[in-house]
Order: structure tokens, then C-alpha cells, then sequence
């Protein structure tokens, strides 16, 4: 995984998703997960090309379950849209980054 | 950098990797478009036991990353977009993605199927809060939960038995009294404890405030519904082809698989078809791949008859 996607745990999910003054899109995502290990290459070049605008990160939902569970995660990869640690937009599943695109697009106007 | 080929290929599972194996190896100039996952379906299936030369099994991702090794190997150029719109006819033959243009003699359509969502109320809110279409992405998520698999045929009762390894107890709905997987499979079923079996039945409902906590089963033959308490769904009942890009272009079934001759190619010449989206097709890994080699083989022919 390259740098532009900062791993987060339940340890700093305060001070990284709710504290953080960018919206933030949560790549919820497990080792054992085949579309997960696909889609991540996607995800570290469009946290490259929306970094002014979005924060990225990913949460490891086996280390992690109380907050996958918190946000009822029960299918990964599950990607979730944060404002000050709300949960604004959900999509799911390994997509083409053109689709990835479009929901970023969508949601900041 | 040229956008001429000599032929594209439409989905990158086990079909369209062999058919870029075989076009590569031929020293056919050759382009393989996937807007999803390398391996496609079959990249999410646990364990692959019925593909040669792999006596132990082999998961269904190291199969589909060592397919794409061996096509890159002869230089199969992978684009990780999705085909918006083709041009099938005249000698040049058009494919368009988000990023470009590409042209070719010949076109393999090897975009494959998917899986037929579940079509009851409340299944729409629920997805990815407990209803699942793959059992390798989410099984996890279930240890030591009741959960449901619908469907009979071998992907739900093999999916059946892979969950097994995380929730307390599997219960398999079918709507027929017999489970239509191959026999083999059934055993393994019918000898797991964990499972058990509600035949004659589909869903008629779910339920569950942000995560599913319940079904409706209703008996096909009785009429009765019963509420039945599970934290998971995992729906296997059939699959859709993808070949709405084709409709009206090429001949197809009325469910929209594709038709062909025994050399693969469809009604419109230069364009072929092979793997699970091609009519009669046995939705098996071995017999993908053998189709995609076929097609590339039948497109290298058919190149060369147009000079």
C-alpha cells in the first residue's frame, strides 16, 4: 500500500475520521478478502488525485470489528463517506475506478 | 501509442484470460478489458477442486492471478476499465471505454455473468448489512451467527459448506425438494451437522432494523409462511448475463446469452463468444477457459481469412 491511504484503528479513529477537518472515505477491508486486495491500487490513485478535497483511509475490519460493527459492515470491501465522523454515503464492492469517480464527484458537488 | 489491435477481448475471467493466452501466444496483438475483478466469478469462489493439475484444490484467487501471469507473459495488455459502448460491424470493429478507443478485427466476448439479486421486500436496504452475494468476502463476518444460503445448485451448496467453517448453522432454502449441486457436493452437505435444509421453500421476506435479524419462509407447496431468526443471507439463485452492451446487435437466448456456431463465433463475423455468457455454457472454470482458447483460436482463423 503506498502512502497516500492512512491506515486507521479504533485507537485513532477520533482523532483521524472525526477529527479530521477533510470528509474522509473509509476503505473497510480485510486481509482474507480477494476484492479487497483488487480494488486497493484503485483506491491509493484516486487518494492521490482527490487529496486536496478528501482524506483516504482504511480500517482492517478483523482488528477492528467493534467498528465495522458500529457501521454495520457485513460485506467488504464496504466504502463509507465521513463528515466529522458521520456517515454520509455507503457503496460497496469492487468497482471501476471511473465508478469510484462518479460517487467522489457526486457527493462534493 | 497505437490503439489498432488485433483482438479485444471483453472480461477477464478464466474465458477471457485463456482466450488472451492463446491470442498472445499467437502473436496476436491483443487488449483485455475488465471493469472488475481478474478472475471474475470465479476469482470469489474458496476452493477450486475440478480444475486439472491442481490435485489439492486451488482458491479461486491464486487460479485467476496465475491465469493472468501466464497471458501477461505474452503480452496481453490488461485495461482495468469498463466497455461503455462496441461497434460490432463492418471489418473494423470499435470498442470504446472511458478512456479511449480501440479498433480490432476480431472481438471476444467473454463478459461473463452475475449473480441474480434477491427480489423480495426489505432485501434492497439490507444488502451488505447481511445480505451477501459472496460467501469468501463475508463469511467472516458471521462467526458463530445463524445464517441462510438460497439456492441449490452447486455454488450455494458449496458456499454452504464454506460458511460453515464461521456461523453456528447453515440453513440451505431451495424451492425444489431436491438440491440440484452435483453429488459429491451434496454429501458433503447432508454429512456437515452445521447445515440443515428447508426444501420446498423460498423467501418471502426480510426483515431487520440496520442489519438483517430475520427471514419469512414460505412453503411453495403449503402456502405456510414462518418467521425464521437469522443474521445472515448469502443468495445464490442464477445468474444474469452481461451482454446488454449487445442487445439488438447480436443473436442471443431470450435470457440474453449469447449464441455462436461450434467455432464460437456469434451472428456478426469477427465477433466471437466464450465462457459463461455464451448459450450452453457449463459455467465451469475448465470449460471457460477451454472455450476462450477455442474463440482466440477460431479469431487467429478468421483474421487470416481477411487478409
Amino acid at each position: 500500500m503506498g502512502e497516500n491511504v492512512v491506515e486507521v484503528s479504533e485507537q485513532t479513529w477520533d482523532a483521524e475520521i472525526v477529527g479530521s477537518n477533510k470528509p474522509v472515505l473509509v476503505d473497510f477491508w480485510a486481509q482474507w478478502c480477494a476484492p479487497c486486495r483488487i480494488v486497493a491500487p484503485v483506491i491509493e490513485e484516486l487518494a492521490g488525485e482527490f487529496s486536496e478535497k478528501v482524506k483516504f483511509a482504511k480500517l482492517n475490519v478483523d482488528d477492528n470489528p467493534r467498528i465495522a460493527g458500529q457501521f454495520q459492515v457485513m460485506s467488504i470491501p464496504t466504502f463509507i463517506l465521513f463528515e466529522k465522523g458521520e456517515a454520509k454515503r455507503r457503496f460497496m464492492g469492487a468497482m471501476p475506478k471511473e465508478r469510484f469517480v462518479d460517487e467522489l464527484s457526486e457527493w462534493l458537488g | 501509442m497505437s490503439n489498432e489491435y488485433d483482438v479485444l477481448i471483453i472480461g477477464g475471467g478464466p474465458a477471457g484470460l485463456a482466450a488472451g493466452l492463446y491470442a498472445g501466444r499467437s502473436m496476436l496483438k491483443t487488449r483485455l478489458f475488465e471493469k472488475e475483478l481478474i478472475g471474475g466469478q470465479a476469482s470469489i469462489t474458496d476452493i477450486i477442486e475440478n480444475y486439472p493439475g491442481f490435485p489439492e484444490g486451488i482458491t479461486g484467487f491464486e487460479l485467476a492471478e496465475k491465469m493472468r501471469e501466464q497471458a501477461q507473459k505474452f503480452d496481453v495488455e490488461l485495461d482495468m476499465n469498463e466497455v461503455t459502448s462496441v461497434d460490432l460491424i463492418g471489418a473494423l470493429k470499435k470498442v470504446t471505454t472511458p478512456d479511449g478507443e480501440y479498433t480490432a478485427k476480431a472481438i471476444i466476448i467473454a463478459s461473463g455473468v452475475r449473480p441474480t439479486k434477491l427480489d423480495v421486500p426489505g432485501a434492497a436496504a439490507l444488502t451488505g448489512r447481511g445480505i451477501s452475494y459472496c460467501a469468501t468476502c463475508d463469511g467472516p463476518f458471521f462467526r458463530d451467527k445463524r445464517v441462510m444460503v438460497i439456492g441449490g445448485g452447486n455454488s450455494a451448496v458449496e458456499e454452504a459448506i464454506y460458511l460453515t467453517k464461521f456461523a453456528s448453522k447453515v440453513t440451505i432454502v431451495h424451492r425444489r425438494d431436491q438440491l440440484r449441486a452435483e453429488k459429491i457436493v451434496q454429501d458433503r452437505a447432508f454429512k456437515n451437522e452445521k447445515v440443515d435444509f428447508l426444501l420446498d421453500s423460498v423467501l418471502s421476506g426480510v426483515s431487520g432494523e440496520n442489519s438483517v435479524s430475520a427471514v419469512t419462509v414460505k412453503n411453495v407447496k403449503t402456502g405456510e409462511e414462518k418467521e425464521v431468526g437469522v443474521e445472515g443471507i448469502f443468495v445464490f439463485v442464477g445468474n444474469i448475463p452481461n451482454t446488454e452492451l449487445f442487445t439488438g446487435a447480436l443473436d442471443m437466448d431470450e435470457v440474453g446469452y449469447v449464441i455462436t456456431d461450434d467455432a464460437l463465433m456469434a451472428s456478426i463475423p469477427g465477433i466471437f463468444a466464450a465462457g459463461d455468457v455464451r448459450k450452453n455454457n457449463l459455467k465451469q472454470v475448465v470449460w471457460a477457459a477451454a472455450e476462450g482458447a477455442l474463440a482466440a483460436v477460431s479469431a487467429e482463423k478468421f483474421i487470416e481469412t481477411q487478409g
